[in-house]
């Protein structure tokens, strides 16, 4: 598609997405995989933007992975949400923003579900009362975490003290943008861009300077699958998933992955260290695999943040080799530090991908 | 007899889920699924479509409708504006309350998410936690996450985390209070009773499979629907 009908389209699928006063909720892959990303969301969007996000103590899990590993029934989960719409209303906040794609996407289903079925909406209130006493009241704006970063996109562009640009040849660097199944699959007009083009992430890449790679497989999954994954005797599904995609944007040489949810970074960078051992195969250049990011890292990095503030020593495919070719400074011996500075001893160094 | 077709025709995900095929196949053609199992999303759709109970009895007993990832892929671009992923949920549901789901090697793989998932979300109030993925069960993880866990609560902590302490903050503990209305919410909305079908259907079909069930994690059965693979479900064979 030519880029004249890309941004034709890209301007059919735009959303409204809140200025301010955010009531956010965590992941849970993301609080155990990127936990610096939620920490990054945060700083970015009160310290440099000046926003108020409230971070409620009281909310849980969506029950999201549960659903989609089909263990609990639609009405389980509807209530779950329900009780997390509760804590929403109770501390006076209207604008929901999940760090989860697949919560996202369980938020637009269940809002959609209640507005064509209000029975469905009418049993989840009754029992979330039977069960906790509580009710609630609807979103007025849902957007994902993504969605409120790209909103902000020029101003954090604006305050970067770096770009996405290869600091000896002045080169924008090549970007592959991973789009999670759950963003807008199922609800396009839910989606920056919608499902086929999304905008979302390649708007953040491009306000940075970076230069966004097509390539065949870039809408194909990454493996997740939920049972595909979670259940070891089915991983085969899911790093052969991601192996499609690598082998696809290879050829590409591209400099870095960015993902808006949290499973596709952990799966991108934890299957190129597997397929380093299964197959002795590297996509990356000189024997690194490709660096992958979350869209907050990424805004985070362009901020200026110590990348070890923001989590990036948790990847197991390293990430020095996009901090040299920024122009990033970064000190090693931090990298395994605690918060006090003190030394935790480094990890085990894998058999065949280069790790700093 | 169970009338299975009326029981699948009383699921919302069903309904929304298929409006009407014309098995053109753009849904094969998209399925990540279909790429790797011997899958293949529009042949669910035709046999639902077609009403035959004895067809719809031995697919809620087979290892097919375990295959798809539910990333649906599916929903955007049916021409028809049908969801094979929601009908697959919805057969799902049907083979796990039917009790079907142990008739089949990926049917029988529930078990060990409900002990897994199931129990992280009622045990931490997500459905992942750090403490139960273990290095064992997970060694896709890396060297990277032997380190993690070995220095928890310091690389959390360090990362805005507030590492099982309560308050807000990732990976914190959510009280007993929030984890009861969880519980509550299981009770009322039926995932618990869901749970103990899971596990006496399970616990039965592991007696006929010679496990010991004295017991009670029936850990060998549960290792077993966790790490075997036949070999029999790839669509290209080595």
């Amino acid at each position: 598609m030519i880029l004249e009908g890309k941004k034709r389209v890209w301007n059919e699928y735009q959303k409204e997405i809140a200025d301010d006063k955010y009531f956010y909720a965590r992941s849970c892959i993301r609080q155990n995989f990127f936990p610096g990303a939620e920490k990054t969301f945060l700083q970015i969007m009160r310290n440099e933007l000046g926003k108020e996000v409230y971070d409620d103590p009281k909310h849980t899990t969506c029950t999201g992975i549960a659903y989609h590993t089909d263990i609990i029934p639609l009405e389980t989960i509807m209530t779950v949400v329900a009780r997390q719409f509760s804590l929403m209303s109770e501390s006076g906040y209207e604008n929901y923003v999940p760090s989860c794609i697949t919560s996202f996407g369980i938020y637009t289903e269940i809002l959609e579900l209640w507005e064509h079925n209000p029975e469905l909406e009418e049993k989840a209130r009754d029992f979330l009362y039977k069960s906790t006493k509580r009710e609630f009241k609807k979103p007025k704006n849902l957007a994902h975490a993504s969605d409120v970063i790209f909103k902000f996109r020029n101003e954090i562009a604006q305050k970067a003290k770096h770009r996405l640009v290869n600091c000896n040849t002045g080169e924008p660097l090549r970007v592959i943008e991973h789009i999670g199944c759950h963003y807008a699959r199922m609800f396009p007009h839910k989606g920056v861009g919608g499902a086929e083009y999304p905008y979302v992430l390649a708007g953040l890449a491009e306000s940075f300077g970076g230069e966004v790679v097509d390539y065949p497989e870039r809408r194909t999954c990454c493996g997740f699958g939920f049972r595909q994954y979670l259940v070891q005797a089915n991983r085969g599904y899911s790093v052969a998933c991601s192996k499609r995609k690598f082998e696809s944007m290879a050829p590409f040489n591209p400099d870095v992955i960015i993902t808006n949810c949290p499973g596709c970074p952990y799966f991108l960078d934890r299957w190129q260290y597997v397929i380093s051992e299964m197959e002795g195969k590297i996509y990356g250049q000189n024997g690194h695999g490709i660096p992958v990011l979350t869209f907050e890292e990424l805004a985070g990095l362009m901020m200026g943040y110590n990348p070890w503030d923001i989590g990036l020593q948790m990847h197991q495919i390293s990430i020095e080799p996009l901090l040299d070719k920024i122009g990033i400074e970064y000190n090693m011996h931090n990298k395994y530090c605690d918060a006090e500075g003190n030394f935790m001893g480094k990890p085990e160094i894998p058999e065949l991908v280069k790790f700093y | 007899m169970p009338d299975y077709y009326q029981q699948l025709n009383a699921d919302i995900r069903f309904k929304e889920g298929l409006r009407a095929c014309i098995n053109c196949g753009t849904c094969s053609a998209i399925c990540p699924a279909g790429a790797f199992y011997n899958y293949d999303p529009k042949k669910i759709a035709t046999i639902v479509q077609n009403r035959n109970e004895e067809a719809l009895i031995n697919l809620l007993k087979s290892d097919t409708i375990w295959y798809c990832g539910e990333c649906m892929s599916c929903k955007t671009r049916c021409p028809r504006g049908n969801t094979p992923g929601l009908i697959i949920m919805a057969l799902r549901q049907l083979s796990i309350e039917s009790g079907l789901f142990v008739e089949s090697e990926k049917g029988r793989q529930i078990l060990a998410l409900k002990r897994t998932i199931g129990s992280n979300i009622l045990n931490y109030g997500y459905c992942v936690h750090v403490e139960t993925v273990s290095p064992e069960m997970h060694p896709e993880q890396g060297p990277i996450w032997k380190w993690i866990r070995k220095h928890a609560e310091k690389v959390y902590n360090r990362l805005g985390g507030n590492y099982n302490k309560l308050g807000a903050g990732a990976l914190r503990k959510i009280s007993d209070e929030d984890l009861a209305e969880l519980d509550s919410i299981f009770h009322i909305t039926g995932a618990h009773s869901r749970f103990d079908k899971i596990e006496s259907f399970s616990k039965k079909k592991a007696s006929e499979m010679g496990y010991d069930t004295k017991q009670e994690a029936m850990d060998p059965y549960f290792l077993m629907v966790y790490r075997h693979d036949s070999g029999t479900h790839f669509k290209n064979k080595a």
